[in-house]
């Protein structure tokens, strides 16, 4: 809503600096956009005397017109229009002028001769609509002296224009009437609404206006009022301007006062051709199905039983009511009687019309938000006074199917206080209120009765006038304090304290963090190796290629390693915590939030580059596991593809899921869902193993399959670790135990066994901790050695023992004891043969 | 006859070489001997130039058909060498993924080393380090840090929040609907919001929560504008909480997170959730207030909404709204963390450029 300050002013004497005023609107609630300062008006336009006008000596089209700008020195300035005579005062461009539409005037020949300038038709000067014929503005003799800036003559000022972002809760603000009363309101000025007379002249017939009994909802109020005498030439200069600064166009007199009746009172109306409908009536009912009306703007727009349609006298759709008008009864510039419908219309109903047709009008956005019931009358007198003198109105039909009530709302100052902060009293209440329209009566000390004004439809319960008396008495003026320390300081979740910790080690391990898009397309997932059963659709993506929610971050990491490898990056490691959403699969019982979604909380690592492989991921895994203290971590691996699914998930246990508002002791159950086996199928078929906690499985670790790799265009490996967050966490810890540590020497030895290339290294060393007994106090596997004289799948594994009591000093004899236990455990146990034995 | 038996005898040797290859190079050559420019295949389509239009058609419907067939069989061979050369790469490759973990404490079960290569240390994401600093804040001052599906259904993001079926307030959020259960009932989250029904839901006040999380809005991505975002909110709910506190706490968290000398402002606004409405400026974070092309010479850039929790909302999640009030915020932690980095534009979110992202 584009606001002129000379406007506002018409309705209550606003002082102040343009800026001031911005702020002001501003902390009224009406969000200033912009505020524009129109400068000088049509400088270097001059009212200039035709002297002579002659033939051009070699076109037809233009002539040559002598004027005098005021010095008394004959200009001559070639023309278009002929429509001016010796003695007529036109408006001049002098030459260096800048048109309103940016167009420079220079002197330059036309045809051979010169044009010191330009005379202006009344549409350059957007004063009026372009004529059918080229004209030039002549201007009332005697109006002014040549020399006189023509917006002198026309009353136009230099004017600044508040461009407002109006909520959608303030229909009366879709009003330059509107905004002025809270302007005043705020600033302490009076308002006057305009008063235009009521006059009926004799002779002019009254409408005949009805509302169809089943369209009285939709219709509360209709209105019609025949216009005589309608002014063939232009509406007021004013008017002209006002509306070209508030971002219309002058079209002609009766388009341009509805118009500037509907800006500023916030009345939208319609003006019908008397002469183009079925006699002097309009009738308010519902479409009938099949029904059809083409509207002003050339659309033939197909009704129905929810639309208000309004008929003329022989039941023909001359308009969508509240939206747009019809083309059969349009004015013209020859229409010289009006039937002027003003009328009310319900909100939701026009906005149901209104989007069905997909229709928008600056009628709709005011009807769809609420129109002042009480405002038609003076709307009529406002719309015949604008078309001045001449224009003879007959009595208005009026018609309300919907009795006017008055809206009373109790408000407490005490209630008021209590949820301001405030210390009013009643009176001070009352005080606040009553400038913007609204009648309190004191109904004893704190209470108040309030007559909520008919423009103010928002306000219907106290809370909303309470909104009100905040606003004029400033939020800024309301102290500030905080509010009581809440009993029992919460803090962070264990949950939430962990998922930072969780960040914290995968960056202390050399990972950067990703925010990877919720959305995929199925094509990424199929590239990811992932299975497309269960993902969720979006109904209405952007494109195509977000038309999915995310099943597992591996897509979106593998896209962001491949948009950075594009770009030259070395050596890559992402991670990301995120959501990733699926179809509830046939054991995902238990309870969620929403019974159609599972949405779980996962982390996704991915890395690149020397050293990025399986060995690297299962680091990540362990130095998480670690970190978090997490029960028994353990990787089930060796399935190949013809070898069957993934390890079976065990039982977990319910626990902190990232959600919260589950009661406590019932968060979020982990639903097995199928990711894992999603997952699994990613990875390298000789690389990968399921993460496992004491619980079950949490997630899976390895390496990305190279078809997979392939198609990303990433040459080698790519180390890969997806986790079940919310399971992982919700996952019990390891107890908080001291280990005694021994103060007596330690005796080290080394074992090298070739086992099968099947048997894990963890089982190796297991069996030897499980030999060894409480005097092993370590051991590690230190060399991995394969070679054709160990036999064809066998592999030599090298370990490193420590032996340590913790209450003497080891014997060699003790030494030789645990070492032969060990080799005969891991022989017997794994086909172990000792190297060097 | 004799070409059609001769056409047979093209087929089944054919056949036979392309199942006898024994790699992708073998069935390459066998394809070309078997179908390719050069073979009998081929030979036998030249001859039928002279033939008669009849036997042309019909022995060339015959060719084309033993061609359809041979490179059926080539297909269906090369997705056999494929998955036994990917089977093989699979077991040639085939690694004892415990061999990584090999050092274990006797007692308590294995024990991480070092990573190898060492890295240096990676980087947290822009936007979490935001987010954590705005938790911290919160939860100093006596908040818990609340969240909620991003998955969520009309009630919960719009009709609890005074939304009802088409409210012409739900035209502020272009939102994202999911293929779930019936029609427009399930949808990506448009704001925070939802999680204060959810917390509302599920117990009495007092309530002091913060929410920060991921919302969606069917936004075209420009500079200012992405569609899948982040947000933080604050939800307070107790017996006498007022106005006053709801500016005292965003005053409090402007000083804390922008510094000292820094202030907030509310205008009066309007959302349906919230009345009294308002959005809050805080001091411009270039200028310091002085003014400056970031905030349009004014001193103040505009940071979110907040207001005092509607009864209507209250009404819908069962809380007496005349023992009860309270207040919620909310704004953009992406535009926050773009105006502290000078971010101009939000997009660069979306690639994770490790140079963007290795800067924080």
């Amino acid at each position: 809503m584009r606001a002129p300050l000379s406007w506002l002013r018409d309705f209550a004497p606003i002082e102040g600096t343009p800026e001031d005023l911005a702020r002001a609107l501003s902390f009224l609630g009406l969000v200033v956009e912009g505020v524009e300062k129109t400068g000088p008006v049509l400088p270097g336009i001059v009212v200039a005397r035709v002297l002579s006008t002659r033939r051009h000596p070699s076109a037809d089209r233009i002539q040559l017109v002598d004027v005098d700008p005021g010095d008394g020195q004959a200009v001559q300035v070639c023309c278009g229009a002929f429509n001016m005579e010796v003695g007529d005062l036109v408006p001049l461009a002098t030459v260096g002028t800048v048109m309103p539409n940016g167009l420079p005037i220079g002197r330059r020949k036309m045809r051979g001769e010169w044009s010191n300038g330009m005379l202006c038709s009344a549409s350059e000067l957007q004063v009026g609509p372009e004529g059918p014929e080229p004209a030039i503005l002549v201007l009332p003799p005697g109006s002014a002296q040549p020399g006189t800036p023509v917006a002198e003559v026309l009353g136009w000022q230099p004017d600044v224009v508040f461009d407002l972002d109006v909520s959608p809760n303030r229909p009366d603000c879709f009003s330059v009437m509107g905004i002025a009363r809270d302007l005043a309101a705020a600033l302490g000025a009076p308002f006057q609404p305009p008063a235009p007379a009521h006059v009926v002249a004799e002779g002019v017939p009254r409408a005949n206006v009805s509302v169809a009994d089943d369209a009285r909802e939709l219709c509360p109020r209709l209105t019609g009022t025949v216009i005589e005498g309608i002014p063939e030439v232009r509406a007021p200069a004013f008017v002209a301007r006002r509306l070209v600064l508030a971002g219309m166009r002058p079209i002609n007199p009766v388009v341009d006062v509805s118009n500037y009746v509907m800006l500023e009172l916030g009345q939208p109306n319609h003006p019908y051709d008397l002469e183009r409908l079925g006699g002097a009536g309009l009738v308010a009912r519902r479409g009938s199905p099949g029904e059809e009306v083409v509207t002003l703007d050339g659309a033939v727009r197909r009704l129905s039983a929810e639309d208000c349609v309004i008929a003329d006298a022989q039941g023909a759709a001359v308009g969508v009511g509240g939206i747009m008008g019809g083309r059969a009864a349009e004015i013209s510039d020859s229409t010289r009687t009006v039937l002027l419908e003003v009328a009310c219309f319900n909100p939701r109903a026009i906005s149901a019309t209104g989007k069905r047709l997909g229709l928008l009008s600056e009628a709709r956005t005011r009807f769809e938000r609420g129109v002042d019931p009480e405002l038609a009358p003076l709307a009529v007198d406002r719309f015949v006074e604008l078309l001045g003198p001449g224009a003879r109105r007959g009595p208005t039909a009026d018609v309300r199917s919907v009795p006017p009530a008055a809206t009373k709302v109790r408000l407490r100052a005490s209630r008021a206080n209590l949820v301001l902060g405030t210390s009013l009293s009643g009176p001070d209440c009352a005080r606040l209120l009553r400038p913007l329209g609204f009648v309190p009566l004191p109904q004893g000390d704190d209470e108040l009765e309030v007559e909520v004004p008919s423009w103010r439809p928002d306000c219907e319960r106290e809370v909303d006038l309470i909104e009100e008396v905040a606003r004029l008495y400033g939020y800024d003026n309301i102290a500030r304090s905080l509010p009581p320390r809440p009993p029992g300081q919460p803090g962070l979740s264990p949950y939430q304290r962990d998922r930072r910790k969780v960040r914290d080690i995968l960056a202390g391990a050399g990972a950067s963090e990703a925010w990877t898009s919720s959305f995929c397309s199925l094509a990424d997932l199929e590239r990811a190796g992932l299975g497309t059963d269960g993902a969720l659709e979006v109904e209405n993506p952007l494109d195509q290629s977000q038309g999915w929610l995310r099943p597992s971050l591996l897509p979106g990491l593998l896209a962001a390693l491949r948009y950075n490898r594009e770009r030259q990056a070395g050596a890559l490691c992402l991670f990301e915590v995120g959501n990733v959403f699926a179809r509830p699969g046939p054991q995902d019982d238990g309870a969620r939030p929403l019974a159609a979604v599972v949405e779980q909380e996962h982390l996704g690592l991915v890395a690149t580059g020397q050293g990025a492989d399986a060995a690297y991921a299962v680091q990540v895994w362990q130095v998480l596991a670690q970190g978090l203290r997490l029960p028994g971590p353990q990787l089930l691996q060796g399935l190949l593809p013809h070898e069957g699914q993934p390890p079976h998930e065990g039982e977990l246990p319910q626990g902190g899921g990232p959600t919260l508002p589950a009661p406590p002791g019932q968060g979020q159950p982990f639903g097995p869902s199928q990711w894992l086996s999603g997952a699994w199928a990613a990875l390298h078929p000789g690389r990968r193993a399921v993460a496992h906690l004491e619980l079950g499985a949490v997630g899976v670790v390895g390496e990305l399959a190279p078809e997979v790799a392939r198609r990303h265009d990433i040459d080698g490996r790519v180390a890969v670790l997806l986790l079940d967050l919310s399971r992982l966490l919700g996952h019990p810890r390891r107890a908080w135990e001291a280990l005694p540590v021994s103060r007596f020497p330690a005796v080290d030895f080394d074992l090298a066994f070739v086992v099968d290339e099947d048997v894990p290294a963890a089982d190796v060393g297991l069996s030897i901790a499980a030999a060894a007994g409480d005097v092993l106090e370590s051991y590690a596997l230190f060399d991995v050695w394969r070679d054709a004289s160990l036999g064809a799948g066998r592999r030599s594994l090298a370990f490193h023992l420590r032996l340590r009591a913790l209450d003497r000093t080891l014997t060699e004899a003790d030494a030789a004891g645990v070492r032969q236990r060990v080799v005969k455990a891991v022989s017997e146990r794994h086909g172990a043969l000792l190297r060097g034995g | 006859m004799s070409e059609l038996s001769s056409l047979e005898q093209v087929e089944e040797q054919g056949r036979a070489r392309l199942l006898a290859a024994s790699s992708l190079e073998a069935l390459a050559v066998a394809a070309t001997q078997a179908y390719g420019k050069r073979s009998q295949l081929a030979a036998l389509t030249a001859q039928l130039r002279g033939l008669t239009p009849d036997e042309r058609r019909s022995l060339g419907q015959e060719i084309q058909a033993v061609r359809a067939r041979l490179e059926a069989v080539a297909a269906e061979r090369k997705a056999q060498l494929e998955a036994s050369q990917a089977q093989r790469q699979a077991r040639s490759e085939r690694l004892d993924l415990t061999e990584a973990s090999s050092l274990a404490s006797a007692r308590s079960g294995p024990l991480a080393e070092p990573l190898s290569p060492p890295a240096p240390r990676g980087h947290l994401h822009l936007v979490t380090q935001v987010r954590e600093e705005l938790e911290d804040i919160f939860v100093s001052m006596g908040f818990e840090v609340a969240e909620g599906p991003e998955a969520e259904d009309d009630w919960h993001n719009f009709e609890a929040l005074n939304m009802p079926p088409h409210h012409p307030a739900r035209g502020m959020f272009d939102t994202f609907y999911l293929k779930a259960g019936q029609p427009e009932s399930v949808l990506l989250r448009t704001h925070t919001s939802p999680v204060q029904i959810r917390l509302m839901e599920s117990r009495r006040p007092p309530i002091y929560a913060v929410v920060p999380g991921r919302c969606y809005r069917r936004d075209t991505p420009d500079a200012r504008h992405i569609p899948v975002f982040h947000q933080v909110e604050a939800l307070v709910v107790d017996e006498g909480i007022s106005m006053a506190h709801l500016a005292g706490t965003i005053e409090a968290f402007t000083k804390a997170f922008f510094g000292p000398g820094r202030h907030a402002r509310l205008r009066p606004s309007f959302f349906p959730f919230t009345e009294p409405s308002a959005e809050f400026d805080v001091t411009c974070w270039v200028c310091g207030g002085a003014g400056c092309r970031t905030c349009s010479g004014s001193g103040w850039v505009e940071l979110g909404g907040c207001g005092m929790v509607d009864p209507a909302v209250f009404a819908a999640v069962g809380v007496d709204a005349e023992r009860y009030t309270g207040f919620a915020w909310g704004f953009g932690i992406d535009r926050l963390a773009a105006a502290r980095t000078g971010l101009a534009d939000l997009r660069e979110l979306l690639y994770n450029d490790v140079r963007f992202l290795n800067q924080f």
